[in-house]
């Protein structure tokens, strides 16, 4: 059992140490270091052990505790961050205990799961972490043989006095090491890599041991004293509201305790509106819905369909764009002059980020305060929600981050997480509030769906002389709906002489948000399969064109021609590209892709058989995240499944809208990838001098192009929408 | 209604409602919390049980519809030696992502060694394409089944030399 009252472990405002990693306006990592030490009274019991600063504990048997800060959504982060205090702690890995963190920004700076930052945002801070506690452990031992510093070392869990080989373990310090003043962060001496004896092994999964063996984990198993369980039951329609609901059959169901009318606001991200049911068995609660009858006031959404959303855009492609991203040279001219030109519409639909774990938190009001038991991927976010809604302090919520079964980015948003705060207070009770399946599918933020309208003109060698893309989006007022947007500096933008991007907005009235890879995972595939276009056109090997496109070695703004070269020539040495001739049906196809500062480049290999069925033989993946991977079992299986992420959503997905509602509600309709769809994923590290950066996402985006190339070169047709349909190949 | 079940090897006594899937029965009344809930419908594979020895989806087992068969779930699937080598195999592989179907896979790939002992990849992927990995960690859990088996953790299906 998960249970209630993990409270933090540190009492004392005096042991607090802080440290804070912030992120620049323009991405760029600003490290804030400050770590007070207040000297003086600091208590530590003997069963706590000793704090040596917010990350690090040590008891007196010498035990070694790292609080791993971010939230864990199959990333691997509670393993990998961890590994990077303790490295220059300089302990035994194995006998390391890992904690999870309580949200707390104010102790350990910002703790979120997105956008693959952890690594870059925490490369350098949690080392700094480690090596300062190492550094006062160091200053004890010192003291307490009475010698200077600079004759102590640490060996595994030990400070030796190097000329007497005198030893003390870190537990022997801990006490004392603890009332030291804490260093200067930004003053430690952190080790030359080549001495990592913890970063770049591969350490095996924290909490899989628990996993394995079926011990509670997840949000969903979280039990409180006391819980009831609840539904939270909304309108089809997005952005419905209750006009009525038959409260009172409801509350004569079996197991039913209480069912209520929730009124909240217009925004997705908040409390909606909808009825809540509370009961003492979630089966039974989920079960009286059936006899729930609501009066909707569905609003102006329910005019709204993805066929609408098609024809609308076919429509906006015949005008100027709305919004102009990027404008250089003259397009028009240029095509005019072109010896080929081609012209393609790409789309892609909306999409679910369907966690497996269903959205689900637990939370319990009581004197005016709320301790909740989330799986979030944001729980400051949270906080903040909550206290809006609830009218509370940020002070009055505690938030215990769970281990959440995927995030994918759903868990980046709150909207479960104030909805239980909200039915826990109106009930009088803690409650796990648990969505079913279909409540899951249909009340997600969508990947955005997209249309894109490409023209291209080439000179009679091949060369691209002119691009232009006319996005039709969602949005209002000139405004892009959440990861419905697109960069000025969208790839081949700055590559080509004349080029022209732009954008166009359909009003939408659904939630959309970030899935994995947000909009490079819908602008890879269109933009990647069209530069495919225009390399057949031109008649030139797709990977060679795609070089010869980067030209020089050079930075374009933050974008490294060189990384990306040489991540496509060792995915073509690695797959065989010029070697491998696909036999007939067969084909190959590359794509690349650079997104959460990644340079990735794959190569799929692909059949397609007599009736259209697709089989996708093999991935290769060639990336550039830097000088040095952390955890390599981690990041060779974060790309692999991205990889098999990407393939999953080209093989089979789509959310589609009628009248304002979404018509898929299960794994019989929203299909994820299976077992006897996943092939091998190869991947191939290029390690290089700059500093390490994520890999929960940018392995993604690429593949879904390069699979459709390589259905290209193996059928001769074009997939220019997703997912794809295998009727075209019969 | 009174139900008396076997879990693990324990018998058990449960008030439930007759239709109550023995997912929730196990989740929420005898609080083993290890068999998860992913679709409700027997699509995803995460709530994946034994009964005797052969894998159900207990998101869509009435209670009453288990009489005296023998359930067993990712909490007592260790106590058999292959069931503790699926697991230690997964361990050694480091299969787990989020971890969250991974009970379900576990009791999948252990019901398919208790009766084919060497998979071939074709076994691997009728028994198991069932059961939904999200984050898609197909390619461990492929090698994490072989290794369990005592075989080479090779892809047969991997013909790109």
């Amino acid at each position: 059992m998960i249970r209630a009252g993990h409270a933090a472990r540190v009492s004392g405002e005096s042991r607090r140490a802080f440290l804070r990693a912030s992120v620049a306006v323009g991405g760029g990592l600003l490290l804030d270091f400050s770590l007070p030490g207040v000297l003086g009274a600091r208590e530590n019991s003997a069963e706590a052990g000793s704090t040596l600063n917010a990350f690090v504990q040590i008891s007196n048997d010498g035990t070694v505790t790292i609080t791993s800060k971010n939230p864990e959504i199959g990333q691997g982060i509670k393993t990998m961050l961890p590994m990077l205090i303790a490295e220059e702690l300089d302990v035994d890995w194995a006998g390391v205990r890992i904690e999870q963190a309580l949200s707390d920004p104010a102790r350990y700076g910002v703790q979120f799961a997105g956008g693959s930052r952890a690594t870059p945002l925490n490369w350098e801070p949690l080392r700094r972490v480690g090596a300062a506690a190492r550094q006062m452990l160091i200053s004890a031992a010192a003291q307490v043989w009475s010698v200077p510093v600079s004759e102590c070392d640490t060996e595994s869990g030990k400070v030796v006095h190097t000329p007497t080989k005198r030893r003390l373990s870190y537990g022997r310090l801990a006490s004392k090491a603890a009332m030291l003043a804490a260093p200067d962060l930004t003053q430690v001496t952190l080790k030359d890599p080549k001495n990592f004896k913890i970063i770049g092994k591969s350490c095996a999964g924290t909490d899989s041991p628990l996993v394995v063996t079926g011990k509670p984990l997840f949000g969903i198993d979280v039990t409180v004293p006391g819980m009831l369980y609840a539904v939270f039951v909304k309108s089809p329609v997005f952005g419905g509201t209750v006009i009525s609901a038959n409260l009172d059959t409801v509350k004569a169901q079996a197991g039913v305790r209480d069912a209520f009318i929730v009124s909240g606001g217009a925004v997705f991200n908040g409390l909606g509106n909808g009825v809540a049911i509370v009961g003492a068995n979630w089966w039974l609660v989920d079960q009286a819905r059936e006899s729930l009858q609501v009066a909707w006031d569905e609003g102006a959404t329910a005019a709204q369909s993805s066929t609408g959303f098609a024809r609308q855009a076919v429509e906006f492609s015949t005008q100027a764009p709305g919004v102009k991203l990027a404008a250089d040279g003259d397009v028009a001219r240029a095509l005019g002059a072109s010896a080929k030109k081609l012209e393609a519409a790409y789309s892609y639909p909306f999409l679910s980020h369907a966690t497996l774990e269903p959205q689900n938190c637990t939370a319990h009001f009581h004197d005016g305060k709320v301790e909740i038991w989330a799986p979030t991927q944001n729980p400051d976010a949270g906080r903040k929600i909550v206290a809006k809604t609830l009218g509370l302090t940020d002070a009055d919520i505690t938030i215990h981050m769970i281990r959440c079964g995927g995030g994918f980015g759903r868990r980046l948003m709150n909207d479960y997480m104030v909805e239980a705060a909200w039915i826990s207070k109106q009930a009088g009770a803690p409650i796990k509030l648990l969505w079913n399946r279909q409540d899951d599918v249909q009340h997600d933020f969508y990947r955005p769906a997209g249309f894109h309208f490409f023209k291209a003109g080439l000179d009679s060698a091949g060369k691209l002389q002119a691009f232009s893309d006319h996005f039709v989006s969602f949005g209002e007022n000139g405004k892009a709906a959440p990861s419905a947007d697109m960069s000025a500096n969208e790839f081949p933008a700055k590559f080509v002489a004349n080029l022209e991007l732009g954008i166009s907005f359909m009003p939408l009235g659904v939630p959309t948000g970030p899935l994995r890879a947000p909009g490079s995972n819908g602008l890879a595939f269109v933009f990647q399969s069209f530069i495919d276009e225009i390399a057949h056109a031109a008649d030139q090997d797709p990977l060679q064109y795609r070089i010869d496109l980067l030209g020089e070695r050079r930075q374009v703004g933050a974008f490294d021609t060189g990384r990306m070269i040489d991540v496509l020539a060792l995915v073509r040495d690695k797959s065989g590209w010029t070697r491998r001739k696909p036999p007939k049906g067969s084909g190959m196809g590359v794509a690349f892709y650079y997104s959460h500062l990644g340079y990735f480049a794959e190569v799929v290999h692909a059949t397609v058989a007599a009736g259209g069925k697709i089989t996708v033989d093999k991935v290769w993946v060639a990336s550039d995240v830097g000088s040095q991977i952390i955890n390599p079992t981690g990041a060779e299986n974060q790309v692999q499944g991205a990889a098999l992420d990407g393939i999953g959503e080209a093989l089979g997905q789509a959310i589609t809208l009628e009248n304002g509602r979404v018509a898929q509600s299960n794994f019989n309709d929203f299909l994820l990838l299976r077992m006897n769809q996943a092939p091998p994923v190869e991947v191939h590290f290029l390690k290089t001098e700059h500093p390490p950066t994520g890999l929960g996402e940018p392995a993604l985006p690429p593949v879904l192009p390069a699979l459709c190339n390589a259905l290209f070169a193996a059928t001769g047709v074009r997939i220019r929408s997703l997912p794809i349909d295998p009727q075209l190949f019969v | 209604m009174h139900f008396t079940i076997r879990i693990n090897g324990k018998a058990h006594e449960v008030e439930a409602d007759p239709q109550m899937p023995l997912l929730w029965v196990l989740r929420d009344l005898l609080d083993l919390k290890g068999t998860k809930f992913g679709c409700g419908k027997s699509f995803c594979g995460a709530c994946t049980v034994h009964s005797n020895g052969v894998p159900i989806r207990s998101c869509v087992t009435p209670v009453s519809s288990v009489g005296s068969a023998a359930i067993t779930t990712i909490e007592g699937v260790g106590a058999t030696p292959l069931g503790k080598a699926v697991q230690n195999a997964w361990l050694a592989v480091d299969v787990v992502q989020c971890g969250y179907c991974q009970a379900g896979q576990i009791m999948s790939a252990s019901a398919l060694l208790a009766k084919t002992p060497k998979p071939s990849d074709m076994d691997i992927d009728k028994a198991m394409s069932g059961n939904i990995c999200r984050c898609a960690t197909y390619t461990r859990i492929r090698a994490a089944i072989k290794q369990a088996a005592g075989m080479s953790t090779a892809d047969s299906r991997d013909t790109f030399t």
